[in-house]
C-alpha cells in the first residue's frame, strides 16, 4: 500500500523515514498468470485456451462485483452478511422492472440504446439494493454489533424473508431476463470465440476494480475505510465517525451487490429467486480465499476461482463439481488466512 | 431413577412439561390415535426431526457454533442406509454396513472440518461448512449413477418393515399391526434413545466444558481446556448423531433423494427448529420440531383460507399465499432471535421461575 498522506511537516518526513515500507506480496499476483499458462498445453488448443480464458475472467469479475462489498463489511465493521445474497437477487429482479418494459430499446440493434436501457436497469437497481442496504443495516444488523452468532442467525433470517418477498412481488416463476441486441452473439478473434457480453463484463468488473482501487488508496474516505479495517478504536479516537463510514460502505457494498445481481442475471438470462442464495457460496469461497476484508484478495480469489471452474470444466467435469473446495483447500493450506490476511481475527 | 433417565435436566417448568408430556403421549401414540396414512407421517418426521435440531442445537446452542453442514451429515446416514438396500440386498445386514460406513465417512469429515476450521473464528467454520455442503449436495445429484441424481433411489426396505407384511393375524387395539407401524416404533424408540443419550452429553462434565466454551472460549483454554479438541468432538458428535437421524428418515421414506435429505431448506427448517424453540436447551427441538412440522403440513390450509378470503387484495392476498408460510416463520426468526433468543422454552422457564 502506498503511503497516501502527504509529508507536510519535516518531523512527519522524518517519521515515516523510520518507518519501515512494507513489501508489497507478490505471490498471490503470480498464481493467476501461472495456472493461465499451466491450463494452456493441459487444454491443448490455443482457441479454446483463449474462449475458456475469457469465459473466467468474465465469471470472476461478475463474481469479484459481488463479493467485494462483502469482504469490506466483513474487513470494516466485523459484520458477515450471510443476507448478501438477497441485495443479488433484489438487484437482478429490479433490473427486469426496466428491461422488461423499454422492449423496444433492448432489442434496437443499437449500441447507444443497448447501453442506456441497460445503464438504467443498473442504476435502478443500484439505488434499490442500496436503499435496502441502508434498512437493512439499521433494522436488522445495528442491534447485533460484535454478536457474531446473532449475526449468522438473524441475516439468514433476514435472506429467507427476501427470498419469500420476491416470491411475492414478481411471482414464483421464473423471469426471463432479455440480453440487449448488440450483446448476443461472439466475436471472432483468430480463431477464438469471444462472447461479446462476456467482454462487457470484463470491462464493467475492471471499472470497479480500478474505481475502488483509486477511492481506498488516493481518498481520504478510503484512507479512514482501510484504517478502520485496521484498527477501527485508533479512527474513533481520532474523532471519526466510524459507524457513519460504515453505513456507507454497507450502503455502497449492497448497491455493488445489486450490480452483480443484474450482470449475473443477464449472464444466466432466467432470473429464480434463488439466484442469490446460489451465488451466495461462491462469493464466501472467495472471500475466504482472498482473505476475510481484503478487496485486493477479494479480487484476486474471484479470478481464481472462475478460471479453475472454468478450465477444470473442460478438462475434467467430474472434478468441476468440488474444484472450488479444493481450490480453497489448497490455498488455506498454503494461507490459512487466505492470501492477503487483513486483520487479526 | 428419572433423575437418572433425564441425567437431572429436568423442564423446571409445569407448562413447558405439560407440553412435552403430550407431544411424549402423542407420538407415543400416534398410530392407534390417528388412522392416516399422513398423520402417522407427520408423527414420523417429528421424531426424526427432534434428533435433527436437538443434535444441530449440541452445536449451535451448547457451543455456540454455527455450521451449515448438518444436512450433509443427515444426508450421508440417508444415502449410506439407502444406497447399501439398494445395491446390496434387503436385509438388515445391509442396512447396518449402510449405518456405519455412513458414520464413518461422516466421523472422517467432521474431524477435517473442525481441525481446519474450528480453531478460528465461528464466522469461519459457518462459511466453510456452507461451502462444503453445498459442494456434497452438488455432488450427490451430478454422480447419477452412483446416487440417482435428482430422482434419488427408491428401494425395499427388509421384510419386516414392509408395509404388507403382518405381525399378527388379529388386530390390536383396532389396528393391523404391519411393517409400517413396525417402523414407526422403530423410528420412536431410537429417536428416544438418541434425544437420551444427548441430555446424557450435554449434562456430562463434556458438556459443561462445551457450555463455557460457548460463554466464554478464552477463558475456558485459559482453565486449561483445548477448546478446539472439545469443539472438534462436538462436531463429531453432533454429526453422528445427525447421520443416525438420516438413517432413520431413510428406513420410513424408504427412498433417498437430494431435495429430501441434502437441499438448503432442510437447514433453514433445522435452523428455524432450534432458534424458535430455544438454544441451548434440548427440549427446545421438541418444542420446535413438533410446531414447525405441523406448521408445515397444517398452516397450509388456513394460510389457504385466508389467502381465499382476502382475494379482492391483490397484495395482502399474495403475502398469505400457501406457499409463503416460510416467509412468516422467516418473520417469526428473526424477531425470536431478537426478542426471544432463549426461544420458547426460555420464555416459559423465565414466567416458570418469578424473579
Amino acid at each position: 500500500m502506498p503511503n497516501a498522506m502527504p509529508n507536510t511537516t519535516p518531523a512527519a518526513a522524518d517519521a515515516s523515514a523510520l518507518l519501515r515500507r512494507v513489501p508489497i506480496d507478490y505471490l498471490p499476483l503470480l498464481i493467476l498468470p501461472l495456472l493461465a499458462l499451466l491450463a494452456l498445453p493441459l487444454v491443448g488448443s490455443f482457441p479454446t485456451w483463449v474462449t475458456l480464458t475469457i469465459a473466467g475472467l468474465a465469471m470472476g469479475m461478475m463474481i469479484f462485483i459481488m463479493a467485494s462489498g462483502l469482504t469490506l463489511i466483513f474487513g470494516l465493521m466485523d459484520v458477515l452478511n450471510f443476507g448478501h445474497g438477497a441485495f443479488v437477487s433484489i438487484g437482478a429482479f429490479t433490473a427486469t422492472l426496466v428491461l422488461l418494459p423499454m422492449k423496444d430499446w433492448v432489442q434496437a440493434d443499437s449500441l447507444l440504446l443497448n447501453l442506456l436501457a441497460l445503464g438504467l436497469a443498473v442504476l435502478l437497481a443500484m439505488t434499490v439494493t442500496g436503499l435496502l442496504g441502508w434498512a437493512f443495516e439499521r433494522i436488522i444488523i445495528r442491534p447485533v454489533y460484535g454478536l457474531h452468532l446473532k449475526q449468522i442467525l438473524i441475516t439468514m433470517g433476514g435472506m429467507i424473508v427476501a427470498e419469500q418477498m420476491i416470491h411475492v412481488i414478481w411471482g414464483v416463476e421464473q423471469i426471463p431476463l432479455p440480453m440487449p441486441e448488440t450483446f448476443r452473439g461472439v466475436l471472432i478473434v483468430g480463431d477464438a470465440a469471444v462472447e461479446k457480453y462476456r467482454l462487457i463484463a470484463v470491462g464493467i468488473g475492471l471499472a470497479v476494480f480500478a474505481i475502488m482501487f483509486l477511492v481506498l488508496n488516493r481518498t481520504k474516505i478510503g484512507l479512514l475505510i482501510r484504517a478502520g479495517v485496521e484498527n477501527g478504536e485508533m479512527v474513533e479516537a481520532l474523532g471519526y465517525r466510524i459507524r457513519r463510514l460504515f453505513v456507507g460502505v454497507f450502503i455502497a457494498g449492497s448497491a455493488l451487490a445489486g450490480l452483480g445481481g443484474v450482470l449475473w442475471g443477464l449472464y444466466k438470462e432466467t432470473l429464480t429467486a434463488a439466484i442469490g442464495s446460489e451465488t451466495t457460496v461462491l462469493v464466501f469461497i472467495v472471500i475466504i480465499i482472498g482473505g476475510l476484508g481484503s478487496v485486493g484478495g477479494c479480487f484476486i480469489g474471484a479470478l481464481l476461482v472462475a478460471l479453475v471452474t472454468n478450465y477444470a470444466g473442460f478438462l475434467a467435469p467430474k472434478v468441476a463439481l468440488v474444484s472450488n473446495i479444493l481450490l480453497m483447500v489448497a490455498i488455506l493450506l498454503w494461507r490459512p488466512q487466505g492470501l492477503y490476511s487483513v486483520a487479526k481475527r | 431413577m428419572l433423575a437418572k433417565l433425564f441425567s437431572g435436566d429436568f423442564p423446571r417448568s409445569r407448562v413447558l412439561a405439560a407440553l412435552l408430556l403430550v407431544i411424549l403421549f402423542s407420538l407415543a401414540c400416534a398410530p392407534f390415535l390417528t388412522t392416516g396414512a399422513r398423520m402417522l407421517n407427520v408423527a414420523a418426521t417429528i421424531c426424526i426431526f427432534i434428533v435433527l435440531a436437538a443434535s444441530y442445537d449440541l452445536l449451535l446452542g451448547y457451543t455456540g457454533i454455527v455450521s451449515f453442514a448438518h444436512t450433509m451429515f443427515y444426508g450421508i446416514g440417508a444415502y449410506g442406509v439407502g444406497l447399501a438396500l439398494n445395491s446390496i440386498a434387503a436385509n438388515w445386514w445391509a442396512v447396518f454396513a449402510g449405518v456405519i460406513a455412513a458414520l464413518l465417512l461422516s466421523l472422517a469429515l467432521a474431524l477435517v472440518i473442525g481441525l481446519f476450521s474450528l480453531r478460528v473464528k465461528a464466522i469461519f467454520f459457518a462459511m466453510i461448512t456452507l461451502a462444503v455442503a453445498s459442494a456434497f449436495a452438488v455432488l450427490a445429484s451430478q454422480l447419477s449413477d452412483f446416487t440417482g441424481g435428482e430422482d434419488g433411489r427408491s428401494f425395499t426396505v427388509p421384510e419386516i418393515l414392509h408395509p404388507d407384511f403382518r405381525l399378527f393375524d388379529a388386530e390390536v387395539f383396532g389396528r393391523v399391526i404391519d411393517g409400517k407401524l413396525i417402523t414407526y416404533y422403530l423410528v420412536f424408540c431410537s429417536a428416544l434413545v438418541l434425544f437420551l443419550l444427548m441430555l446424557r452429553i450435554v449434562n456430562s462434565p463434556f458438556g459443561r466444558v462445551l457450555q463455557a466454551i460457548r460463554e466464554n472460549d478464552f477463558r475456558a483454554e485459559a482453565l486449561g481446556y483445548r477448546t478446539a479438541i472439545y469443539r472438534t468432538i462436538g462436531n463429531c458428535l453432533a454429526a453422528l448423531i445427525a447421520t443416525l437421524a438420516g438413517a432413520l428418515m431413510t428406513l420410513w421414506l424408504r427412498y433417498v433423494g437430494p431435495a429430501t435429505f441434502l437441499s438448503f431448506e432442510v437447514m433453514t427448517d433445522v435452523l428455524l427448529i432450534v432458534v424458535i424453540g430455544g438454544m441451548g436447551t434440548l427440549y427446545g427441538a421438541v418444542i420446535g420440531a413438533t410446531l414447525l412440522i405441523l406448521a408445515q403440513n397444517y398452516l397450509h390450509a388456513l394460510m389457504g383460507q385466508t389467502s381465499a378470503a382476502l382475494s379482492g387484495i391483490p397484495w395482502l392476498s399474495m403475502l398469505f399465499h400457501p406457499d409463503r408460510w416460510l416467509l412468516w416463520l422467516g418473520v417469526l426468526f428473526v424477531l425470536s432471535v431478537y426478542f426471544f433468543p432463549s426461544g420458547i422454552v426460555g420464555r416459559l422457564r423465565r414466567s416458570a421461575r418469578p424473579a
